[in-house]
């Protein structure tokens, strides 16, 4: 099974390996989310969702949809 | 003075960068804002005096993270940039970046750069270098990034005058792009675009054919080369991700060797912070306590003022009355003009007082932590957990509340967004709520430290509320809208907020408030006091009338002018009117007096309070007018000889005004906002129905 940013454990960190182009807006790459950037997931809003990630220098909320469809290795 | 020449400089940057601190630092108090033409975005322009003979007009455009925008306000950026025939088409752009987060917010600056327009940048918040232990070589930087860099520190005014000297010499600035991107990408691909548009810059073409919007300024032949472009949107979306990761491998080559952070200096005071504001008990109980201070705060604070602007009025009205000769003109300007302008002037200590907190919240970073916390929740309603500061906007005014909508880039969350933000209770429910919970709750207190009639407040605040979330939940189940997920927030650091920066929002945001809704009240104030100072034979000879009737009886001289003067309203055109709707809103409670008030609250709500008072001051005789209250609590409802705002008209009448859409500006805003007259219909309607009915329960049920 693939590791998404949506399995990250908090605090975990690992690095971006893919993102699924069609369901990512251009503007989470542009925000620096890209392939081989380490990624770090902070914190979880209360229900779970959404996701609070930290990502080249950049602190961002995500959905958990959005989250689940960027892949991660360690 | 004409022979002055003027720079056109755009002001660009990411959001939370100090943009908007080095655009007041630069104008000061000469700002204007304006509209787009054809659109409703404001339009933040000001002055800058860069020597005695030149003056940089400013732009300050909305703040994005990218050329490509993902919502409506950002589009602007877009336009702004590439149509050069537009009034605001930059001489110089100016990109702000701050410190802390560079390398995101150079791949704007590489974007503009791209165009070759003469670009400047600004590195802001440079006071922070120290304690984030950063490091920056500026020369080097300068000529990786083929640009004049000015370090700033705006909200400590330093690095102004400088940037003001590198604007004035912005002809020396070089346009050449950084590195020639496209042919990277593809560069079969970009010499056939180039070959399309010759007459354009490279990256300008692209980003004619990978946006989604229609530009003007593009010719019929420009026009189908562009649509013939985008016909391979596939290859497009492929080379739009590879241009972004280029972007990036040129700024962290840039940055490698110029560009230092010595990560041990960091402290994690925003880990910190992070983990209280956003956690799931203690957030949701912090936002709640935000929350009751501010609606605590807006019925306290407020009502100081408010009571001293009430009385003034008053008193000029009758102290007009008194200097001036009796007559229509003096009627005028007495019960027309002064009461009408005191019907605007009070609502300024409650929207500023909310401009002040919501303005300080946005400020601190911590309104981007509430949109974390509650996205999922909105999000069960059909909404955004951005729509959180539309509606809490909305308590202030619908018409800015909807225009802060348009950051919500998914389209059904946005319109469900729009469509509830009216139940929200705005400013001008207020005074028609305070005078009427005045009439009919009593000023107990309970639990020793809650007042009754603020309790009463609150309750109807959570009813606006109720009533849009369940609205909301509605509109989720009926509309069958597919719109893609845009939701991706960056949460800043938290920061102390600039006094100046709110000194500035709140009196925008206010003086926006007088000029556009006042004009409104203060027309239909004049016009109301017409319909009611005037009327057909019946009115004219209502003195005849009188005195024919009441010849037998004995009356004094006073009860006689009374007699006369209730008479002329019931005869005059506004109370014809109010009587044509009697029978309608009968059921509710009211009487024609109150339909004289309902009919006016159809162009805006707090009309409803002005309208009582021109109806009962013209009913009532001078010397005894008091204010607005004091009338209001001494009429009788004739039928039955009780207090004509008893309870259950008092509950019918707040229920009534708590739903029904009686606001003109918010139904246009809607329909320019929404781009059709649908959803200001449904609005109209949907919310006057259940005004409607829920009043008529209320009565039927208290009395």
């Amino acid at each position: 099974m693939f590791k998404t940013i949506a399995n990250l454990q908090i605090g975990e960190k690992a690095y971006i390996e893919k993102l699924c182009l069609e369901n990512i807006p251009l503007v989470l790459l542009e925000m620096g989310c890209l392939p081989g950037i380490e990624v770090q997931l902070i914190q979880t809003a209360p229900l779970n969702d959404p996701l609070y990630i930290k990502v080249n220098g950049s602190h961002l909320a995500i959905r958990r949809e959005t989250a689940e469809k960027i892949t991660v290795v360690k | 003075m004409s022979n002055e020449k003027v720079i056109k400089v755009a002001l660009i940057g990411n959001p939370n960068t100090g943009k908007t601190s080095l655009f007041n630092q630069l104008t000061g108090l000469k700002q204007k804002v304006g509209n787009y033409p054809g659109i409703t975005v404001e339009k933040k322009q000001g002055i800058c005096k860069l020597s005695d003979t030149v003056k940089a007009e400013i732009t300050d455009l909305p703040g994005t993270y990218s050329i490509n925008p993902t919502s409506l306000d950002e589009t602007l950026v877009l336009d702004t940039l590439l149509n050069e025939q537009n009034d605001s088409f930059p001489d110089v752009v100016v990109v702000v970046v701050e410190i802390e987060n560079i390398k995101r917010n150079l791949l704007l600056f590489t974007q503009i750069k791209d165009l070759n327009i003469p670009t400047i940048l600004v590195i802001n918040m440079i006071d922070q270098m120290k304690r984030k232990g950063i490091d920056i070589d500026v020369k080097q930087l300068e000529e990786k990034l083929n640009t004049k860099i000015v370090l700033a520190s705006a909200r400590k005014k330093v690095g102004i005058e400088e940037l003001k000297e590198v604007i004035l010499d912005y002809e020396k600035l070089d346009t050449q792009s950084i590195a020639k991107i496209t042919d990277r990408i593809d560069e079969e691909y970009f010499t056939k675009l180039k070959n399309a548009f010759p007459e354009f810059p490279l990256y300008k073409s692209w980003l004619l054919i990978t946006q989604n919007n229609e530009f003007d300024f593009l010719g019929d032949e420009q026009r189908k080369l562009v649509l013939k472009f985008k016909e391979d949107l596939d290859c497009i979306k492929r080379y739009q991700h590879k241009e972004t990761i280029l972007r990036y491998q040129i700024i962290n080559n840039v940055l490698k060797s110029s560009f230092n952070v010595d990560t041990s200096k960091a402290t994690d005071l925003r880990g910190i912070l992070d983990r209280i504001l956003t956690h799931k008990i203690f957030g949701y109980v912090i936002f709640a306590l935000i929350l009751l201070f501010i609606f605590q705060g807006i019925f306290e604070w407020a009502t100081y003022p408010m009571d001293i602007i009430d009385g003034a009025f008053a008193s000029l009205s009758s102290w007009i009355k008194t200097v001036l000769p009796a007559g229509t003109f003096t009627n005028l300007i007495a019960e027309g003009i002064v009461p009408g302008i005191g019907g605007v002037v009070i609502f300024i200590p409650q929207i500023a007082i909310l401009f002040t907190f919501i303005s300080i919240l946005e400020e601190t970073g911590y309104m981007s932590r509430v949109v974390f916390l509650m996205d999922k929740i909105m999000r069960k309603f059909g909404m955004s957990g951005k729509s959180v500061i539309p509606l809490i906007s909305g308590t202030a005014c619908s018409i800015p509340a909807i225009m802060a909508s348009r950051n919500i880039g998914n389209w059904k969350e946005r319109l469900i967004t729009i469509l509830v933000i009216p139940f929200t209770t705005c400013s001008a429910r207020l005074p028609v709520y305070a005078i009427l919970i005045a009439l009919i709750i009593p000023s107990k207190s309970v639990l020793g430290i809650l007042n009754l009639q603020g309790l009463t407040m609150m309750a109807l605040y959570l009813l606006g509320f109720t009533a849009a979330i369940f609205s909301a939940i509605l509109l989720n189940k009926i509309l069958k809208i597919e719109s893609k997920t845009l939701f991706v927030i960056e949460m800043p650091n938290y920061k102390i907020p600039s006094i100046k920066n709110i000194f500035y929002e709140v009196v925008e945001k206010t003086k926006a408030f007088v000029f556009g809704a006042g004009k409104i009240i203060l027309a239909i104030s004049i016009v109301l006091w017409f319909l009611a100072s005037n009327g057909a034979s019946k009115f004219k000879n209502a003195e005849e009338t009188i005195t024919a009737q009441v010849e037998s009886k004995q009356l004094t001289k006073e009860e006689f002018q009374k007699k006369v003067a209730s008479y002329k309203l019931e005869h005059s055109f506004i109370g014809y009117m109010g009587k044509s709707i009697e029978p309608v809103i009968k059921p509710m409670g009211y009487d024609w007096k109150i339909g004289i008030a309902l009919i006016s609250s159809f162009a805006a709500r707090e009309v409803f309070v002005g309208a009582l008072a021109t109806i009962y001051n013209v009913d009532s005789d001078s010397e005894n007018s008091g204010t607005i209250k004091q009338r209001m609590a001494a009429e009788l409802n004739p039928e039955t000889g009780e207090k004509r705002f008893n309870f259950p008209t008092g509950v019918s009448l707040l229920l009534f005004y708590a739903f029904a859409m009686q606001c003109v500006g918010t139904l246009a805003i809607v329909k320019r906002e929404t781009n059709s007259w649908k959803w200001p219909i449904l609005q109209l309607v949907g919310m006057g129905i259940l005004a409607y009915v829920s009043a008529v329960i209320a009565f039927n049920i208290l009395s």
